[in-house]
């Protein structure tokens, strides 16, 4: 009992300790970005050019977007430009840039029940999935993928509301579990190319349709309003903004590359 | 198992950001029991020892609490430590405190409920001694919860594993912020999205092997001191 | 202040839960001399009676005062209850601990404590679990723990039920030494001939209520009571109270 304590002094230290780290902003961002590695890849090279430590929450585009609307991040960076353009109108950003884009895949079973392989028409391979009622996962948790498969099934003249049945199968998770989910139950997904390059479980899934324009992928990046939440970091959030802006900045996200394949292309305007 | 070897790897390794993952889960979860230790103890042995009306109703409902769902007990301490909350100007959300608060509310009443009993079995059994030795009710309750210790380390105990093994409440309220708020569970979690299934693996089997680590150690401390005390 | 337990007067006591009686009108004064028994078949009432003298209990009707006071705070007054409860703590933790609990100033407890081991004989089970120890060994613990609060009234519940011959014995010979050097002893026991060799007085209690007081002598000598007779041949079958 006398030995708790000393180790309760410590603990409280410990804890006093982590809460006092200045010059740290907080991100919200997507999973994608995240579960890609692109931050492992670009954060430690911004903390040594600044000193700023970026703490960043992986969440789907959407989920972001809102711990933004509640004043709980610094910056977002998300890939669902409409959206985040009304988050700007509305005043809980500064303004919106353009920073990379990359492109979505259709992702299916290696079996390919549906007979798309090679196709590069995502509406044509929608259609066909829904007439034949191929097992297809949807996201469902209002990210950034989810806006844009939403967008693809329109696109395609698919009634979502109407079509729906046994098929298509909602799972309200992240990206990962999303592929995994696909791999388990031979069914299609709709992912975006930097989180499928560096899934780790890719054995029996593959590429469905590629290439086809409409599957484009832009990241916007936005700061917090410090005229609406007074606390928001806004020079430490400027700082990491103007970075990924910057030549520096876009030729470390062009550089971050896995096995020989670059995952995001800067196209930031200047 | 396939997977092992890359647990044993990362462990052999000393991986710096593995033993970061591993201490700030410990941090974690042993600082929610201290809380919840400081808060239950007093609590359960208060209410094993008096009597007001409603008292069974407060017993019926810690009871109830000991099954608290992790991701709403997340949700809530989120609601309330975001900036639009009522806390929010603590700017405590996405941190290691605010992990603490959570775990601490998921476990209080866990000891709480598990204190109530033991020092409720231990009064019926003490009393009528500690009455005639002449004890004060403030004396009583010190000497209860002194010689209750050793049961109330395993109480601690059941709350440790409660906390070490959630994911719900800490990915809320923490946001698994790599090398900041990701604990072993919330990283098993993102290798599992990942697609990283021998990594999440690995990863289980170190926690599984923490949490018994923690368990022997505990029940050999308790073995001699019942050897000892009786 | 030290106030006097004696003498211990107990008026119409009664004691009721819900409509059973456990106690029904009994009065009784103990004062200083030799040992007191409080003497009786199985369910009479006896142990009821012991706790209410010493305290832990109130009568539902009548009253109870020692030395005058009706203050319930046990100044020097001690129990051994019929199954004494030992705390999770060595016997030496047992004891110290109700040492704690006096007057005794701290750096007196040690000697006091030697003291009282060596009267009762555990001082070679000191550092022994007390809940491990036999049943006649926990005894003597309890009989320390009354011990140290060094009282002037000493309450016995069956001092020597479920004991062994020379465990009996040896707890005989504490009582007998504590009555000789002047403390009194009020016990209760439903063991006639160890009353015989113990009290100097004896209240006989059946179903409830007080049925004889007499001197020890008079009462194995020429026993009033047809009631008490049949008792001390075995043959007292008390109906089981309604």
């Amino acid at each position: 009992m006398k030995k708790l304590i000393p180790a309760l002094t410590l603990l409280a230290l410990t804890l006093t300790g982590a809460a006092a780290q200045e010059k740290s902003i907080t991100i919200a961002s997507t999973t994608s970005t995240q579960d890609s590695g692109l931050f492992s890849h670009l954060l430690p090279i911004f903390k040594a050019r600044t000193g700023i430590d970026v703490k960043v929450i992986a969440q789907g585009t959407g989920q972001a977007l809102d711990t933004g609307r509640r004043g709980d991040a610094d910056v977002l960076f998300v890939h669902a430009k409409p959206q985040e353009e009304e988050f700007v109108a509305q005043g809980f950003g500064v303004a919106r840039f353009d920073v990379m884009y990359n492109d979505f895949v259709l992702i299916g079973p290696a079996s390919d029940p549906a007979g798309l392989k090679g196709s590069k028409d995502i509406a044509a391979a929608l259609v066909k999935i829904q007439t034949q009622g191929a097992p297809f996962v949807s996201r469902g948790d209002k990210s950034g993928t989810h806006a844009a498969e939403l967008a693809l099934w329109k696109e395609a003249g698919v009634d979502l509301g109407a079509k729906r049945g046994a098929w298509y199968r909602e799972i309200g998770q992240g990206m990962g579990a999303a592929l995994n989910t696909a791999k388990a139950m031979e069914a299609y997904v709709l992912a975006d190319r930097g989180t499928w390059i560096s899934f780790k479980g890719k054995e029996g899934l593959t590429i469905a349709v590629e290439g086809d324009k409409r599957l484009f992928n832009q990241y916007g990046v936005i700061l917090a309003n410090p005229a609406k939440f007074a606390w928001v970091k806004k020079e430490p959030g400027q700082a990491f903004i103007d970075y990924v802006l910057s030549d520096e900045g876009q030729k470390t996200i062009a550089d971050y590359k896995i096995e020989g394949q670059q995952l995001f292309f800067p196209n930031a305007k200047r | 198992m396939m997977e092992e070897p890359s647990a044993w790897r990362l462990i052999a390794s000393a991986d710096p950001a593995l033993f970061g993952i591993v201490y700030l889960s410990l941090k974690i979860s042993l600082s929610a029991v201290v809380a919840a230790g400081l808060m239950g103890f007093p609590l359960g042995a208060l209410l094993a020892f008096t009597s007001f009306p409603g008292r069974g109703a407060l017993i019926v409902l810690t009871n109830a609490f000991m099954g608290l769902p992790p991701v709403v007990v997340g949700l809530c301490v989120f609601l309330a430590l975001s900036r639009s909350g009522p806390l929010g100007s603590l700017g405590l959300l996405f941190t290691p405190t605010a992990m603490i608060i959570a775990q601490a509310i998921l476990i209080t009443p866990i000891i709480v409920a598990l204190t109530r009993q033991t020092i409720e079995d231990l009064w019926s059994e003490y009393r009528n001694e500690l009455l005639a030795m002449g004890l004060s009710p403030l004396g009583c309750l010190l000497t209860l919860l002194y010689d209750a210790r050793i049961s109330l380390l395993t109480t601690l105990l059941a709350g440790f594993g409660r906390a070490a093994a959630e994911v719900g409440a800490v990915m809320i309220v923490g946001g698994n912020i790599e090398g900041f708020t990701r604990t072993m569970t919330t990283a098993i979690a993102l290798e599992t999205s990942k697609g990283d299934l021998p990594l999440a693996m690995s990863l289980g089997l170190l926690l599984i092997l923490i949490v018994i680590g923690v368990n022997a150690s505990t029940w050999l401390l308790s073995a001699l001191a019942r050897r000892r005390m009786g | 202040m030290a106030i006097a337990n004696l003498p211990l007067i107990l008026r119409n006591v009664s004691y009721r839960v819900g409509e059973q009686k456990l106690l029904d009108d009994v009065s009784l004064t103990v004062s200083s001399g030799a040992p007191t028994a409080i003497l009786g078949p199985n369910g009479a009432g006896k142990s009821t009676l012991l706790h209410i003298a010493m305290g832990l209990m109130r009568p539902t009707s009548g009253s109870i005062s020692w030395g005058g006071c009706s203050e319930t705070t046990p100044h020097r007054r001690a129990i051994v209850f019929q199954r004494p409860v030992m705390l999770r703590r060595t016997v030496r933790g047992n004891i110290i601990f109700a040492l704690a609990q006096t007057d005794c100033p701290a750096e007196a407890r040690e000697g006091r404590l030697q003291s009282l081991l060596e009267k009762v004989g555990l001082t070679a089970l000191a550092d022994r679990p007390a809940r491990r120890l036999s049943g006649g060994e926990q005894k003597r613990v309890a009989l320390a723990r009354a011990l140290a609060r060094d009282p002037d009234l000493l309450l016995l519940d069956e001092p020597t039920a479920d004991l062994d011959p020379a465990a009996t014995r040896a707890v005989e010979a504490i009582i007998a030494d504590a009555a000789a050097a002047g403390m009194k002893i009020l016990m209760v026991s439903h063991d006639a001939a160890q009353v015989r060799r113990l009290a100097g007085d004896i209240h006989f209690l059946v179903n409830s209520r007080l049925r004889e007081s007499a001197s020890a002598a008079t009462f194995f000598s020429e026993t009033a009571s047809p009631l008490a007779q049949s008792f001390l041949r075995g043959d007292l079958l008390t109906e089981t109270t309604p």
